[in-house]
């Protein structure tokens, strides 16, 4: 079943109105024609979508329209799920992500994750975010690593003092912010949130909205939310998403105040969702 | 007032029958309890005179005053050594295939399923198994490592089990988050699923060999004897061990030798309790955290 995708070319991420958030933005990631299945249950059709570097694309739609399926297929992470199968391509910088020579670990290095609930391994805050990095042979002062990405994840000043404990003894805001800073820590170039505030409080969500606000300097980031406020407040580019199908895809501004399409309009008034 | 917050009526029969359901539940737990004091008291009565160090470095003996049980002693005790030795690595192996690598698929539901039923054979059978292959076929003869190869597939499924259901209770988010990390499978098996899960792989493995520590029946299949005059060198040496050498002196007429078996009973169960001990408390040293 196919229900008219709307290429992102005629939705608005080439029609700049808003100069302040528009930089150059090449093409990193880039779905096409993309459907993804458990089993006989295709959960995304035919999607088209392209990502720009060095922005926050957001993507919003009702629970199970298959956004949390789609981000996964960006850094394969549905693998692990046997009954998985995608159709299509994926690419990043124009290497088709599911091709045969491409090596899952390879992928899940550059493109990291952060997830719903924090899930910080059992271990001190140093060994959390050093841990990745020594794995894969990182050269440099460790220490040094592990500081910076703390300090990108802006949790640094809260956690200098007690680099061994466990990292169970934070917060939740903490922990997420500790999961971002693992993530950075293996220098990632695009980093891939699902609904990364739905476990915390209000004041953690706001210290981890500014805190993408920060990271989208250097990095791509693409968040899915259930949060259309969030969605608003941190994204450069919106992508709308219901029963599987990219109902909408544009600048953020425009799809929350002028949405081409009536279900897009429906559903981030609020009137259903 | 036509209503009353005290009890009465049929609130009052189903009161009576939770009372009596308490009752019960507490007099047969405390007759399982009196029980097995009431054997362990007269056990201990009984063995208590013959228990010095004597007897435990002695080796056996026709005369009841000059028998000992160092032979069966140390033959427990390299015997449980190579067991261990032989079936943590594979059972464990074992547990981490069926959990992390095989995946759902009918071969590995096929395997799980009979290993589970493997938990349930009597051990004779395993002796029975145990003389034909590694004492006759592969010609180890009655020696330790036939005792021990045997002991070795009894507690296998035991410890499979066990470590994979401690393997299971890892969070599915742990592996995400390592996965998520650039970590191949054995890494994160590694450094993550096999620490967190280690408490109850432990716990298992201790209670596995606890149980081969008791086992007689395919010790006698495989030849283990009672008299033995010497310590053990090696794994190809012919041994004896401690429930052997109890069923074999309460087989003897004299009550001397009675007396003799309920000494060795306590020396075993006493090693027995260590051994659960040192679960508890490995257990406890390693679900501490941070590791």
């Amino acid at each position: 079943m196919t229900v008219s995708t709307t290429p992102p070319t005629s939705t608005g991420v080439t029609e700049r109105q808003d100069s302040a958030s528009t930089e150059k933005a090449a093409p990193i990631l880039e779905a096409r024609q993309v459907s993804l299945a458990y089993g006989d249950n295709e959960v995304v059709h035919s999607v088209d979508l392209t990502i720009p570097e060095r922005n926050i694309t957001a993507i919003i739609g009702p629970s199970g329209c298959g956004k949390s399926t789609l981000l996964r297929a960006f850094n394969r992470m549905n693998d692990f799920i046997p009954e998985f199968r995608s159709e299509g391509q994926i690419l990043y910088r124009g290497d088709d992500l599911y091709a045969s020579d491409i090596d899952p670990v390879e992928v899940r290095l550059r493109i990291g994750m952060v997830f719903q609930k924090p899930n910080p391994f059992p271990k001190s805050i140093t060994k959390n975010v050093s841990w990745s990095p020594k794995l894969n042979g990182y050269k440099g002062d460790i220490d040094e690593l592990v500081e910076t990405s703390l300090q990108k994840a802006a949790l640094w000043d809260e956690v200098k003092d007690r680099l061994q404990d466990s990292a169970l003894g934070l917060s939740g805001g903490q922990q997420q912010r500790l999961c971002i800073a693992r993530a950075l820590a293996m220098e990632p170039e695009v980093i891939l949130m699902d609904e990364p505030c739905s476990a915390l409080d209000p004041a953690s969500t706001a210290r981890i909205e500014d805190l993408l606000y920060e990271l989208r300097k250097r990095y791509t980031i693409v968040i899915v939310t259930h949060n259309m406020q969030q969605a608003a407040r941190v994204s450069d580019h919106t992508a709308f998403f219901e029963n599987g199908n990219l109902i909408e895809y544009g600048e953020t501004d425009q799809v929350f105040t002028r949405p081409n399409q009536k279900r897009t309009e429906d559903y981030v008034s609020g009137r259903f969702g | 007032m036509s209503w009353t917050l005290k009890t009465q009526g049929g609130l009052a029969r189903r009161r009576r029958k939770e009372k009596l359901f308490r009752v019960l539940c507490a007099s047969l737990t405390w007759t399982a309890i009196v029980l097995l004091a009431v054997l362990l008291f007269h056990i201990c009565r009984t063995g208590i005179g013959w228990l010095d160090w004597q007897f435990l470095t002695s080796f056996p003996s026709y005369d009841p005053k000059d028998a000992g049980l160092k032979a069966a002693l140390f033959g427990t005790i390299w015997l449980i050594a190579m067991t261990a030795a032989i079936s943590i690595p594979v059972g464990v192996a074992a547990a981490v295939w069926l959990e992390e690598y095989a995946g759902d698929g009918r071969f590995a539901r096929f395997l799980a399923l009979n290993i589970q039923n493997l938990a349930g054979v009597p051990s004779i059978v395993y002796g029975i198994l145990g003389l034909a292959v590694f004492v006759r076929a592969l010609r180890f003869g009655q020696s330790l490592l036939a005792g021990s190869l045997t002991m070795s597939l009894l507690i296998l499924p035991v410890i499979i089990i066990a470590a994979r259901e401690a393997i299971r209770a890892v969070p599915p988010s742990i592996r995400q988050a390592a996965f998520a990390l650039g970590a191949t499978r054995w890494q994160t098996t590694r450094h993550h699923v096999l620490p967190s899960a280690l408490p109850g792989i432990l716990t298992g493995v201790i209670l596995a060999i606890s149980r081969a520590i008791g086992e007689t029946a395919p010790l006698i299949m495989v030849g283990a004897v009672a008299y033995v005059a010497f310590v053990p060198q090696g794994p190809t040496d012919s041994f004896s061990c401690l429930p052997i050498q109890i069923y074999n002196w309460t087989e003897r007429p004299q009550a001397a030798f009675h007396e003799l078996a309920a000494a060795g009973i306590i020396v075993l169960l006493v090693a027995l309790l260590a051994m659960n001990a040192i679960a508890v408390w490995i257990r406890h040293r390693f679900s501490k955290e941070p590791r």
